[in-house]
Parts: C-alpha cells; sequence; structure tokens
C-alpha cells in the first residue's frame, strides 16, 4: 500500500523539490504552506508521515507537532523535522516535542529518503 | 566627764568602724560585695560632710543666718549634672584604671608626671587646712567634752606644748587608722571595698547623731519649729538672721559658694575618691543623684533651730556657735548625748581624714615619690624582687607626713578661720582643677602646656589672694602685706587685686584664680596643637562612650615580651597577684595560658594599665617602656587612628554616602550588563537569522541539484524549471550576502559613502525606470508626481536609489495582480525634501507596523506566495536615511493600504552629518 507523506513548507521552492523526491521514492503527496494548514491536513489526510518545517507562518513546526501528539487519533503519524536553524537546542526542542527524527537543512535527499524510508519502516 | 571615758569610748567606736570595714573586705574577696549597693555608694558620697558640716554649719549659721546653705545648693544642683559628667569621668577612670585625680589629668594629658606632680602639690597644699580642720574640731570636742558639766572654750591653739596637745594625738592615731584602713595591702584596682563601707556607716552614723540633737532641741527644749522661729524673732539681733543676705552674704557672694561648692563635690580628692575609683557600679549614680542630696537636706534640716537655740541660750556668754552642736545638750546636763555628739563628730572627722589621706598618699606616692624614684633609682630600683613592700612604705609614710603637716597648719594658722573659712580655703584650691578636669573630657583641643599654665596660675592667684592671707591673719606674715599688698603696692592687695572690691575673701579669690586658670588654659593650648600622645589620649578620653573595647591598644606599637612584662608587673603588685591578672587576661583573650600570650599592643596596653592602678599612669609608662621596644607614632598616624576611630559618625556617613555610590555603580553596571546581554542575544538572534536565511535557499538548491545529478531521466520542462529555481536561489543567496555585508558596514560604520551632490528627482526616476519591469509584470500601475526642480542635497545617489528601489519594490511585491497602484510623490517641506510611496496594498497592523524595521521581519505571513525578500532592506533603507540626518517612516491602516515616507534633510546639517560618518 502506498504511503502518504505530507510536505508542509513554506518556501515553494523547497516544497516543489520535496514533492518531486518522494513522488519519485513512490510515495503519495499531500502539501501544506503553513503550521495551520499542516495540521488541518494532517487530520483529513491522515498521512503516514509529516516532512514538517519549523519556522513558518500561522502555527510553527513544534506548536504542530505537539498538537499531533497530543491528539490520540494521530499518534501512528511520524513526524521528521526538517529545520533550517540547525542549533542544538532547536534540534533538542523539536524532539522534546515529539518529533520522531530531525534533519538540518540543506541535507542530502539520499539521507533524507533513507530516513524516510527507516521511520516508516520500507527497507531501503 | 573624764578624758579616759571619752578615749575608751572613742576607741570603741573606731574599733567598730574597723570592723566594719573588715568586714567589708572579707566581703570583698569572698566575691560577696557588701558595697555592691547604690544606698552604701550615696552614703559613702556622704563623707563630703565632714565636722565642718556637723559643727560648722551651726556656727556659720548663727553668723551669717542662711549662708550656710549654699555648700548644699551646689552639691544638689552638681549632682543633677552627674549622669553626664560623672558617668563620663567614672568610665574613664575605670578604662585606664585611673587612681587619683593627679592620676586622671595626668593621664589625659598625655600621661605627664610633671602635671600629675603638680596637681598633686595643688592637691596637697589645697587640703591640708582641711584636715587641720577635722584635727581641730576633734581636739576642740575633746577639750570642751572632758570639761563637763562646766562649759569651757579650749585654750589657744599652742598656748600648751606640743606634746600636750590632744590634736597631735588625734593625728596620730588618725595616721594609724588609715594606714589600717586603706595600706594593709596593695591592689591593682586600687580600691577599697572595706574602706567604702566603713565610710558609709560613718554617714549614717553622723547623719543620725544630729538628727537626734536637732531633736532634741527642737522638740525637747523648745515646741517646734515654729516655736523657735517664733521666739527668736522676736530678738532683733536674731531675726536679721532669718533674711536673705544676712551677715553681709549678698548674692554675689552665694553665687561663687555655690559654684565653689559645685566643683568641690566633684573635685575634692576624697569625693574623686568616693565617687569615681571606689565606683563599682555605673548604675549607682542613678540612685546617688537623688539619694545624695536627700542626705544634705536631712542633716541640714535642723542647723537653724540648733543655732537659733544656741544664741537664745548662750546669750552674753563666751560660747563659740561652732560648738553649739555639742554645747547645746552638755548645757542640759544631758551628758550622754554630748558624748554621742562627739562620737558622731569624731566619725564625721575620721572618715574624711581617712579617705582623703588615703587619697593623697596614694598621689604623692604615684605621682610625686615614684616619678622621682625611677629617675635618679630606677636602675636599682628595678633590680628589686618584689616593690608591693616599697609602695606601701611610701604611702605609709605619705599619709603621716600629711597628717603631720595638717596638724602644723592647725599650729600655725587654725586659730584665725572659723571652720567654715578654713573649708573654703580647700574649696577654691581644688576648684583649680575644674578647668583642667572638665576641658579634658569634653574639648581635643586641651594641651599639656595648658593644662599646665592653667594650673599653675590658678593655683599662684589662690596661694596669693587666700592661702597668704591666712597666715598675715594668723600672724605668721605681717598684716601689712595685707594693707599694702605685695611691695607695697596697692594694687596687688590680695584681697583686692588690680582694685576689684566689694568681693568677701574667698569670692574675691575664686573669681581671679579660675579667670587666670580658664584664659591661661584655653590660651596656651591653642597656642599649639596637641602632639600625638596628647591627641591620642584626647580621643580616649573625650570619646569614652564611642568606644566599644577598652581603648589604648591602639596607640601603641612596637614589640614586647610575656618574660619581660610579667616579672615587671609583678615586681610591683606580687609575683602571685600578677599572674592571676595575666591568667584573667589569657581567659579573656581565649588563649591557653599565660605563656600562650601573644606580646601585641593589647597585652603591653593591658600590662600597662595594671601597672598604672598600682603607679600611676605616668610611672606606668615609663615602667612599661623599660621593657618594651616601642616605635613611636608620629602625629599623622595618631590622626589618622582618629580619624577612624573617633569620628565614628562622619566616617559612617561616609560609608553611608560610599555604598550609596556602590549602589548607583551596581545598578549601572547592571543595566549596562543586561544592554550588552541584550546585545549579544541580539547579535546572536541576527546569526541565527541569517543563518536560516542561507540555509533556506541552499536547501533548494542542494536537493534540486542532487536530484538532476542522479535523474538524467528528468524530462526537459522539469529539468529547466528546476535549473531557473536554482539560478533564482542563488541569486537570493547574492542578495542576502550583499546586504548582510552591508549591513554589517553601517552597523559598524565601516560603510564607505560616495557623498555628492544629490538632485532626488533623478534619484526617484532612476528607481522608478529600474522597477518598470516588476510593476509591468504584475500590472500594477505607478505614478510620479515630482516637482520642476528641488534643491539638491549632498549625500551617497546610489545609495538613496537602493532606498526608493527598496520602498518600489515592496510595494509591487504586496499589492495585489493587476488592480495594484503605486504613487509616489515627492515634496519639498520646511525641514527638507519628502518622499512618499503609497500604495493600494493589504496595509500595515499597528503590530505589523512596529516591527517592519526589525532585521529579517518579512511582511506577508499570510500570503501562499512568499517575496523573494530577505528581510533586511526596510533595515538598510532606514539606517541610510538616518545616516544623513533624516527619517524613514509608514503610516497605514489595515486594507487601506500603506505610505512608506522618508525625509531628508537639506542644507548644512547634511554635510557635517555625512562627514561624521
Amino acid at each position: 500500500m502506498t504511503k502518504k507523506i505530507l510536505i508542509a513548507d513554506d518556501e515553494q521552492n523547497i516544497v516543489i523539490s520535496l514533492e518531486f523526491l518522494m513522488k519519485r521514492e513512490g510515495f503519495a503527496v499531500c502539501i501544506a504552506n503553513d503550521g495551520q494548514e499542516a495540521l488541518d491536513k494532517v487530520r483529513s489526510e491522515s498521512p503516514d508521515l509529516v516532512l514538517l518545517d519549523v519556522m513558518m507562518p500561522r502555527k510553527n513546526g513544534y506548536e504542530v507537532c505537539q498538537e499531533i501528539r497530543a491528539d490520540a487519533g494521530l499518534q501512528d503519524t511520524r513526524i521528521l523535522m526538517l529545520t533550517a536553524k540547525g542549533r542544538e537546542t532547536e534540534v533538542t526542542k523539536g524532539l522534546a516535542m515529539g518529533a520522531d527524527a530531525y534533519m538540518t537543512k540543506p541535507f542530502s535527499t539520499r539521507e533524507l529518503v533513507a530516513k524516510v524510508k527507516s521511520l516508516l519502516d520500507i527497507p531501503a | 566627764m573624764t578624758g579616759t571615758t571619752i578615749v575608751a569610748v572613742s576607741f570603741l567606736y573606731l574599733l567598730l568602724l574597723f570592723g566594719v570595714a573588715y568586714l567589708g573586705d572579707k566581703r570583698a574577696d569572698a566575691g560577696r560585695s557588701l558595697i555592691a549597693n547604690p544606698t552604701i555608694y550615696a552614703l559613702s558620697l556622704a563623707v563630703y560632710c565632714t565636722t565642718w558640716t556637723y559643727y560648722g554649719s551651726v556656727g556659720r549659721a548663727a553668723s551669717s543666718g542662711l549662708g550656710f546653705v549654699p555648700i548644699f545648693l551646689g552639691p544638689t544642683l552638681a549632682v543633677a549634672l552627674w549622669w553626664f559628667v560623672m558617668l563620663k569621668m567614672v568610665r574613664i577612670a575605670k578604662t585606664h584604671r585611673i587612681t587619683s585625680i593627679a592620676d586622671f589629668i595626668a593621664s589625659r594629658y598625655g600621661k605627664s608626671h610633671l602635671l600629675g606632680g603638680l596637681v598633686t602639690v595643688i592637691a596637697v597644699l589645697g587640703v591640708l587646712p582641711y584636715i587641720a580642720l577635722q584635727l581641730k574640731a576633734v581636739s576642740n570636742s575633746f577639750t570642751i567634752l572632758s570639761n563637763y558639766p562646766a562649759i569651757v572654750m579650749p585654750a589657744k591653739v599652742g598656748a600648751g606644748s606640743w606634746l600636750t596637745d590632744t590634736a597631735l594625738y588625734v593625728a596620730l592615731i588618725m595616721a594609724a587608722f588609715t594606714i589600717l584602713f586603706g595600706t594593709r595591702h596593695l591592689d591593682a584596682t586600687e580600691r577599697h571595698e572595706g574602706m567604702v563601707a566603713a565610710v558609709a556607716f560613718e554617714s549614717l552614723v553622723k547623719l543620725l547623731i544630729v538628727l537626734a540633737v536637732g531633736i532634741y532641741v527642737t522638740f525637747g527644749l523648745y515646741d517646734g519649729f515654729a516655736d523657735i522661729f517664733s521666739q527668736a524673732a522676736e530678738r532683733d539681733d536674731l531675726r536679721r538672721l532669718m533674711e536673705m543676705g544676712a551677715g553681709g552674704n549678698g548674692y554675689g557672694s552665694w553665687f561663687s559658694m555655690t559654684l565653689l561648692s559645685m566643683l568641690a563635690v566633684m573635685f575634692l580628692p576624697r569625693q574623686f575618691q568616693v565617687a569615681v575609683v571606689e565606683n563599682v557600679n555605673e548604675n549607682h549614680l542613678r540612685r546617688a543623684i537623688w539619694q545624695f542630696p536627700l542626705y544634705l537636706l536631712l542633716i541640714n534640716i535642723f542647723v537653724l533651730p540648733i543655732a537659733l537655740g544656741g544664741l537664745m541660750t548662750f546669750a552674753g556668754q563666751d560660747v563659740d556657735a561652732d560648738t553649739f552642736v555639742l554645747t547645746l545638750p552638755m548645757a542640759q546636763g544631758q551628758g550622754w548625748l554630748a558624748l554621742l555628739v562627739f562620737i558622731g563628730g569624731l566619725s564625721a572627722a575620721t572618715g574624711m581624714v581617712i579617705v582623703e589621706t588615703i587619697a593623697l598618699s596614694t598621689m604623692v606616692c604615684n605621682d610625686l615619690v615614684m616619678p622621682v624614684l625611677l629617675r635618679f633609682r630606677g636602675r636599682s630600683l628595678l633590680g628589686r624582687e618584689d616593690l608591693s613592700g616599697v609602695l606601701l612604705g611610701i604611702r605609709r609614710g605619705a599619709i603621716i607626713l600629711i597628717l603631720l603637716l595638717g596638724y602644723l597648719y592647725f599650729r600655725v594658722a587654725g586659730e584665725a578661720h572659723a571652720l567654715v573659712s578654713i573649708g573654703l580655703i580647700s574649696f577654691a584650691a581644688v576648684a583649680q582643677f575644674a578647668p583642667a578636669m572638665i576641658g579634658g573630657i569634653y574639648w581635643r583641643g586641651g594641651t599639656r602646656p595648658g593644662a599646665l599654665a592653667g594650673l599653675a596660675g590658678g593655683f599662684g592667684v589662690w596661694l596669693y589672694t587666700l592661702l597668704l592671707p591666712s597666715f598675715a591673719k594668723s600672724g605668721w606674715l605681717p598684716e601689712a602685706f595685707l594693707q599694702d599688698g605685695l611691695f607695697g603696692l596697692e594694687v596687688l592687695r590680695p584681697q583686692e587685686l588690680f582694685g576689684v572690691v566689694g568681693l568677701d575673701p574667698i569670692a574675691h579669690s575664686l573669681f581671679w584664680s579660675l579667670s587666670v586658670n580658664i584664659c591661661a588654659y584655653l590660651c596656651v593650648s591653642l597656642w599649639r596643637r596637641p602632639n600625638a600622645v596628647e591627641a591620642g589620649q584626647a580621643m580616649l578620653f573625650v570619646d569614652v562612650f564611642r568606644q566599644s573595647r577598652p581603648g589604648g591598644g591602639d596607640f601603641w606599637r612596637g614589640s614586647a615580651r610575656v618574660g619581660d612584662l610579667l616579672p615587671l608587673i609583678g615586681r610591683f603588685i606580687g609575683r602571685d597577684r600578677a599572674r592571676h591578672a595575666f591568667a584573667d587576661y589569657a581567659r579573656m583573650r581565649g588563649v591557653a595560658g599565660v605563656e600562650a600570650l601573644q606580646a601585641d599592643a593589647g597585652l603591653v596596653h593591658f600590662a600597662e594599665t595594671t601597672l598604672a592602678g598600682a603607679i600611676g599612669a605616668a610611672s606606668a609608662r615609663v615602667m612599661v617602656a623599660s621593657v618594651v621596644k616601642e616605635e613611636p607614632l608620629g602625629l599623622d598616624e595618631v590622626m589618622n587612628i582618629l580619624d577612624e576611630a573617633s569620628q565614628v559618625r562622619a566616617y559612617s556617613k561616609q560609608v553611608e554616602q560610599k555604598s550609596l555610590e556602590l549602589e548607583a555603580a551596581t545598578r549601572e553596571l547592571r543595566s549596562a550588563n543586561d544592554r550588552l546581554k541584550e546585545l549579544d542575544r541580539l547579535k546572536d538572534d541576527f546569526m541565527s537569522s541569517v543563518t536560516h536565511e542561507l540555509r533556506t535557499p541552499l536547501t533548494s538548491i542542494r536537493a534540486f541539484s542532487e536530484m538532476l545529478l542522479e535523474d538524467p531521466k528528468i524530462d526537459l520542462e522539469e529539468r529547466k524549471r528546476f535549473l531557473g529555481i536554482i539560478v533564482s536561489e542563488t541569486e537570493r543567496l547574492t542578495r542576502l550576502v550583499n546586504q548582510v555585508l552591508d549591513m554589517a558596514k553601517i552597523d559598524s560604520g565601516h560603510a564607505e559613502w560616495q557623498t555628492g551632490e544629490v538632485d532626488l528627482i533623478q534619484v526617484v526616476e532612476q528607481a522608478a525606470a529600474s522597477t518598470s519591469q516588476l510593476f509591468k509584470d504584475k500590472g500594477v500601475a505607478l505614478e510620479l508626481a515630482l516637482p520642476a526642480q528641488v534643491p539638491t542635497l549632498l549625500a551617497d545617489r546610489d545609495r538613496l536609489v537602493q532606498v526608493v528601489l527598496n520602498l518600489l519594490s515592496n510595494a509591487v511585491k504586496f499589492v495585489a495582480r493587476d488592480t495594484g497602484a503605486v504613487w509616489v510623490t515627492l515634496s519639498q517641506v520646511a525641514d527638507g525634501l519628502r518622499v512618499d510611496v503609497r500604495d493600494n496594498g493589504p496595509g500595515l497592523t499597528a503590530e505589523e507596523q512596529l516591527v517592519v524595521f526589525e532585521k529579517f521581519r518579512q511582511g506577508g505571513n499570510t500570503m501562499t506566495d512568499k517575496p523573494q525578500g530577505t528581510g533586511l532592506g526596510l533595515p538598510i533603507s532606514r539606517q541610510i536615511v538616518e545616516h544623513y540626518g533624516g527619517r524613514l517612516w509608514v503610516e497605514s491602516r489595515a486594507g487601506e493600504g500603506a505610505t512608506f515616507s522618508f525625509l531628508m534633510p537639506c542644507g548644512k546639517s547634511t554635510e557635517a552629518n555625512a562627514q561624521a560618518g
């Protein structure tokens, strides 16, 4: 069964690149451009994994992450946080908020794909 | 009544007194002091009332009515001040182990032997008449009583041979008792508890006997006060006694008598002894302040009735009024009451003589003999193992000598004066101590030469105006001396000095001696600054209440050894006592034993004060100095210590001020630190933002590049699109890097400004031309409203273009596609040129307006089509405008578009600012 991935980022070019990458790997993709939209899409589309940017308008990545983890119906949703702020505190904070993994931007596409597959228990 | 009976009873009474003293000493040794009682202290002060009071008050009342009152009014007034003055003297004496008034004055003015010696001489010479008076009273009353029932006045003094003179034996017996009471052993504290107990006892005895006689006369012979006074009032010669100013006692005389006795009650050696040296508890002063005046009132309450009764009883007979207390009971056949009166008189005399001679012998020993011995025989003296025997010997000798001198005065001058007059001569002598004493404890400026000059001058005048005339009147000096003055100069008449007439001899002498004394003390003291030692002692005395611990150690620096100090002290006060004292000191300092004591300034000071208790401050200083190596302190150093220690209040005020300054400095530091922290946080945020802004385009570039590299099969359309993104993101990166550098340069003041003549019309037109393609692409209208001509500005042209360009591109970014419009207006206003860039976009909320000029703030949060901004455009623009002294601001209401405006000043300020940049 095809796994569905939600891409949540306010940078259009990053969204385009991630969309292309994920589709190429055979995932179904849906998109959100800000935090609130991301939360809505998680509920409406029930993606298996969210590629979650931190710095987003309306709701930042941490808040989205926290709300997903607080929702009992969304426990299976994997969260991979992408952050352009590489500081240790931000990484720690993301994991503390309930993210399953994090990657700093810019990331290696190969590593990103591997990380997504491992989170979804798909053999590489 | 036989002489044997009287002598037997007298000895019994003296033995009783001695018993009381012995008990007092025993109790003191056992630690259960008999005199640790304020009433005992107040009673011991009543040693003030001697035979002079006992017999003499009646005599004075008989001749001058109320003239006896000032002698007791003075002390009553003086006592009111004791809580300040006497308390201070007591505290000082305790702190420095002062043993006498000579010690006190010598110590205050730099531990001077000379001063101590002078005070001793004055005290001895001044008090001798007073002692003579006691001898005279006892011997006279003995003679009178031994003739009972006949009433015979004693023969003229000197009529009989020396060996048959009762007074001589009285003197010798008193000397023996004084030695027994006061010098049985040498005490480091120089306190005599047994003696004080005995004195308090005898004060009680003499009071009760006077009251008994008074009651007998007033209520036995007469029908109470009213009866005596009304009977006396019927006689012309007695009526005037009951009026003020009787017997030539004007107000001037009252004033001088009151002043004299005020000073005497504090500075008579025996009063100083009981009030200061023997004081065991400062709080005893509180009760003495009312009990002592009460005692004086009681002992004087029957003076006038006895005087009047005597005058009426012995009218026309040759009976001396000074003897009325004794002769009235005798005339009525009351032999036993008369014997009691004699005992009371003996009691008053004994108390006075014992305390006075003990005080004087201490002074003679410590301030006269010891200094001489130390100077001339110091070496051989120090060689002796135990000197306490020598000290006791000196004191005993001094006691005998003083009493014999008193007897001599009695033989020479005793007949010339009534009892009261002799007493007043002594009062006037000790009054000379007042300036040096009072000045010494309240004025820091007093110096040793000042005190010497004051005492010597005052004493000289006293000698000339009071003592010598008393000799002259007794025929010992030619009478002409009084009439014609020294060298026949009338101006120098002893009792009318410089033509001052109309005062009685005592008031006259007091006036001149105190005037000379005070003037000399003040003038000579002011003549030069106090030296180091004087200043140090002045501080210790004047500021005694401000010192938390017994002072003295502060003013000493040097080196010493316990092994030297202990034997030295031991030689004077006995080895065991010295060891005991050192052990106590060690315990107080929390040291294991005498051997562990540090020979520091504190120990040297302790040794010196301990020794001072035995031989006086001045001698103690010399002795201690002989075994320690002292490095003298300079005046500057002492003044430094004074600044630190004595001016505590000024100092603490300074400290307070310093701490306020410190607080202010701390506050400033804290706020500076907060500002720095804020700046640091801002820098941190800035770096974080820059990093974020750099990583975002890099993310796209890397992702697309990797995908293109890995997957050659991507179709051409996609490939083109991706490469386009990569190019634009690269441009974005370049722009960002440039702006960040620009920003940093402007921030740090390192930016290069190409300042020149700028026409703002051209600037706006150039910016509009540069952005025209952007407007066309988005279908947004751009309208320019420019005047024909404006004054040129001095500025960097390219940077101003950058500002307008930034405002235009911002505007076009936010307005709606096709319907958007942007208006640019250039206008000349009062303070410069103004450019407005108005759009019909969504506008800015109040919050957005506040943050829009912050770095990396990008507008359009809600827009999905995120503008390609760096978030640095507006901050940089504002910095450029402000660099030339202008302003950049925004006016907007949400939903109604926004107007970004800037104002550039024209004129010289522009240039100035440009150069400053």
